[in-house]
This record gives C-alpha cells, structure tokens and sequence, in this order.
C-alpha cells in the first residue's frame, strides 16, 4: 500500500493534499482497499460548506456504504464528477485520478493538526 | 462462530472473511465484481460447507415431506431435485430448501446455514404432529458442500469424474467420484448459470477444492465468495432468506407461488394461503431497476404517487448491468398500476422503473 508523503491524513482515512490556496481531498489507499470495488460516489454541490469531521460524501462498494468525512472545513469549490461515470477510479488511482473534491479552507493551518504518511502508517497498523 | 472445514483454505487465499448465519465465511477474496463476472463468463468455486443438510427416510418419508413442505414431492423421480419451501400454519416461510429424492424412501433436504437448526426442530415438531413410519436425521456435520458455478463448469468437472454429465441434467443429481472421492453431485446452483453443487465427506473438502482449482485454472475457474454470490443470485431474482423470504412474508407474496402447489393436497400452511390468495395479495415482490445512478439497498422506501408504497428487500450495483437493481416488497395496486417508482437513497427520491424478472 502507498502512503504519499506529500499528503496529510485524518483517522477516517481521508487524505489531504494543499495546492495552492486549495486543498484536495480523497480517501486513502488504505481506504479503498478495505471497501473494495467502489460502484457509486455520491458528491456535494459545489459551494456547499464542510465542516471538519463532518460527512460530506458516501462512496459505496458493492457491500458497504461508508461516509467520506472533512478532513477540515471550508468550502467546495470543485467536485471530481468523473467519478460519477467511474467510481471505480477510486479503486485504482486513490491519491490521483480518485480525488473527490476541493475546498478552499478557511484556514489552511487547519492541515497541521492531520497525521503526516509516517503517523497514519502506524495509526492503520495499530487499528 | 462456525468454521467450514475449509476455513484455513480460504485465509492462505487472502479472502476477507465474514460473520455469516453464525458461520465465518469468506465474503470475497480478490474482489465481488472480478467474481462475479467470472462466473458469469467462465466458473467459480464456492464454499458452501455452511449450508444444512437433513435426512428423511423410511416408507412414509414422502408422506410426511408431502405434508412438511409446499411443492409437490410426488412429483419427484429418483435423482431428482426440487425448489421447495417449509412454511408456518400462518403461510410465513420457515425457510426455503431444495428436496433431494434418491429413492422413494430415502429424501435430503438442503437448508439455508442460518436457518438450519430451526428447520430441524421444526420438522421434529411437524412429526411429533405428524407420526409416521420415518425418521429425520440432521445431517448438516457429515457433509461438505462445494459449488462450481458458470459456462465452464461442466467441461471441468467431466475432466474430473467418470459420471457422464451430459446425462445429468438440471435439477437432477447423482452419487459418484470426482478427484477420486465419493460425493453427490447435483446439477443444481444459486447463479443462474450451469454448474454443479457437490456435496462430500469433510475430510474430502480440502482436497476437492484443490483438485477443482487446479484443473480449472486454464478455463478461467477462481474462487468465489458470498460477495458475489449475493450479486449473482440478485441479478437472477432468486430469493434469499432473510430478505425476499420470512416468517412474515408469504411464498405467494415473493413470487414461488410456482412452488406452491394447492393441488398436492394438504400442507403445512395451505388453508392460511389459500385464504389469502382467495382474498387477494396486498403486496408483491418486484424487480425495480434505477434509471439515475444511486444503489439501492436493503430496507430503503420505495415510494410512488406521493407515497411510501413498500421498501427494497435487496439491492446492489449489477455488476453486469453496471446500474442499481432491487427486488422490493410493494403494494400490489401500485405494482400494477405504474412502472415509475422511486427509490430514497439518503433522503433524496431516486428514479426507478419496474422491470421484468431476471434482471439478466
């Protein structure tokens, strides 16, 4: 499994990447390896708010529904709606292709209080 | 938790395992959909070691089954295989099973895992009602099952055994070697595709696994958990117990009104639903498919016309059809009054249209 160390990552298995003044935001490796095919992503609107650890997405697999919770709050200024027509994608490019939406965060800052690759490696060992 | 004997086979396979009916049992082991659509386009292997297996035998064992259960067991010839149900005096199923006839004194009953002890004490109470010149046995702890499923099934197996499985037709079975160990082998299944139930000695599960894996695996044969199992009995509209079938909902409400034979004569549970047939049913079940993206899911409303009219008993993403299908429990009048239903998926009402059963 594949931790980037570029990106920050929350005990629900969201990660979270800054760009710019933007932050992405998708599900881990972990993540989608323990739901399997993913068949549906259900997004929000764009201009929606997020609040951290607020659910703002599901993602289903052929058996589960799992909420996708905000790794911090802001704005959703972006929704990756290729994912409507290949969820599947989630399955085989998490930390790229699968993203799931941007927000612009109220405060970036926000990000430090997420695990680094290092810490979730060893949160996911323990869980 | 039960274990199959098989259950070690499964983890050195990498399968994700699962509680099932009080069993652990491997849910998938490389993914639901890949599974899926092997069976559908070449064969899986499945263990269903979990299900039950009861005896009745003695010169009115069909005397008592033709009581016990709804279908007509007279009909049944020797090495023949029938879809039936065990129902309640109130018409509620008990569960649905699949009677095995090898001679006229001498039945096998296949239970759902989940239900199997129940069957058991409930057929020892029918017979306390009922005495006879019979006897039940519970068998489910001499057998194990395996089921290979798909297109490829049968040329397989013929690598395999000396029976002559082009004489084996479907719905019918018989006793013979395969790998070199003695089983029944039925021409029975819970995918809609050709294959096989095979039913053998504990002992022998572990090395027939292997065997059928190992001469299998050019055709495409893989392992296949109850992931995929579920998807592929859904997408043929199969009842699965606990969902489409309970001790609340009546066979002639889950569409076995096929299976349920008034004419057999009297059967547990006959008067109760022929009543209710003569007064009309109040709900059916139906095939609903969404025509926007969502996935429906056991126990979500389904609504028409303003209103909830009934809810999903299953659903899933067809992995085939790569849309959301469902069997739901709905008020009759609307069932055939209008096509155009709704789902609700998280408070949002979802389009669905009644299709025909199967959905593939």
């Amino acid at each position: 499994m594949d931790f980037p160390d570029d990106l920050k990552y929350t005990e629900e298995h969201e990660w979270a990447l800054l760009e710019g003044d933007l932050v992405s935001i998708g599900i881990t490796d972990f993540a989608q390896h323990q739901l399997g095919d993913v068949v549906f992503v259900d997004l929000p609107a764009i201009g929606e708010r997020v609040e951290t650890g607020k659910a703002f997405g599901v993602v289903e697999s052929v058996k589960t529904v799992s909420d996708v919770y905000a790794p911090l709050s802001g704005e959703i200024v972006e929704i990756n709606s290729e994912l409507l027509d290949a969820p599947e994608t989630v399955n085989n490019s998490p930390y790229d292709d699968g993203w799931m939406v941007r927000i612009r965060p109220d405060d970036a800052a926000d990000l430090d209080a997420l695990m680094d690759a290092a810490s979730y490696q060893d949160f996911i060992e323990e869980e | 938790m039960k274990k199959t004997v098989l259950n070690q086979t499964h983890r050195d396979l990498g399968a994700r395992m699962v509680e099932f009916g009080g069993w652990d049992m491997p849910v998938l082991y490389r993914g639901v959909i890949a599974e899926h659509l092997a069976v559908r386009t070449a064969a899986g292997l499945f263990d269903v070691s979990h299900m039950g297996e009861i005896q009745v035998s003695g010169p009115q064992a069909q005397v008592f089954l033709q009581y016990a259960t709804i279908n007509d067991v007279a009909a049944l010839t020797d090495g023949q295989v029938q879809y039936s149900a065990l129902c309640y005096p109130h018409g509620g199923l008990v569960d649905d099973i699949t009677v095995y006839r090898f001679n006229a004194e001498k039945f096998m009953l296949c239970v759902n895992a989940a239900n199997s002890d129940k069957d058991f004490a409930w057929l020892q109470q029918l017979a306390l009602e009922n005495p006879g010149d019979y006897q039940l046995i519970n068998r489910s702890n001499d057998f194990a099952q395996l089921a290979l499923q798909g297109p490829e099934a049968a040329a397989i197996l013929s690598g395999m055994t000396g029976v002559d499985l082009l004489c084996l037709s479907t719905y019918h079975f018989c006793e013979g070697d395969v790998a070199g160990m003695p089983m029944i082998i039925s021409r029975t299944g819970y995918t809609g595709e050709d294959g096989f139930e095979l039913y053998c000695s504990p002992a022998a599960a572990v090395p027939l696994w292997t065997a059928l894996l190992e001469q299998g695996a050019s055709a495409g044969l893989v392992p296949v958990g109850l992931g995929a199992r579920d998807t592929l009995r859904l997408e043929k509209a199969y009842a699965l117990y606990g969902h489409e079938l309970s001790e609340q909902i009546l066979p002639l409400e889950a569409r076995l009104g096929w299976i349920t034979k008034f004419e057999q004569g009297d059967f547990c549970g006959r008067d109760a639903l022929l009543a209710a047939k003569t007064a009309g049913l109040p709900r059916q079940l139906i095939g609903l498919r969404l025509t926007e993206p969502g996935v429906p899911r056991e126990h979500y409303p389904v609504w028409a016309a303003g209103r909830q009219v009934g809810e999903v008993t299953s659903g899933t993403m067809s992995p085939s059809l790569r849309q959301g299908i469902a069997l739901a429990l709905v008020e009759t009048r609307v069932a055939t009054a209008t096509s155009a239903l709704k789902v609700v998926i998280r408070g949002r009402e979802i389009a669905a249209e009644r299709v025909k059963l199967p959905f593939v």
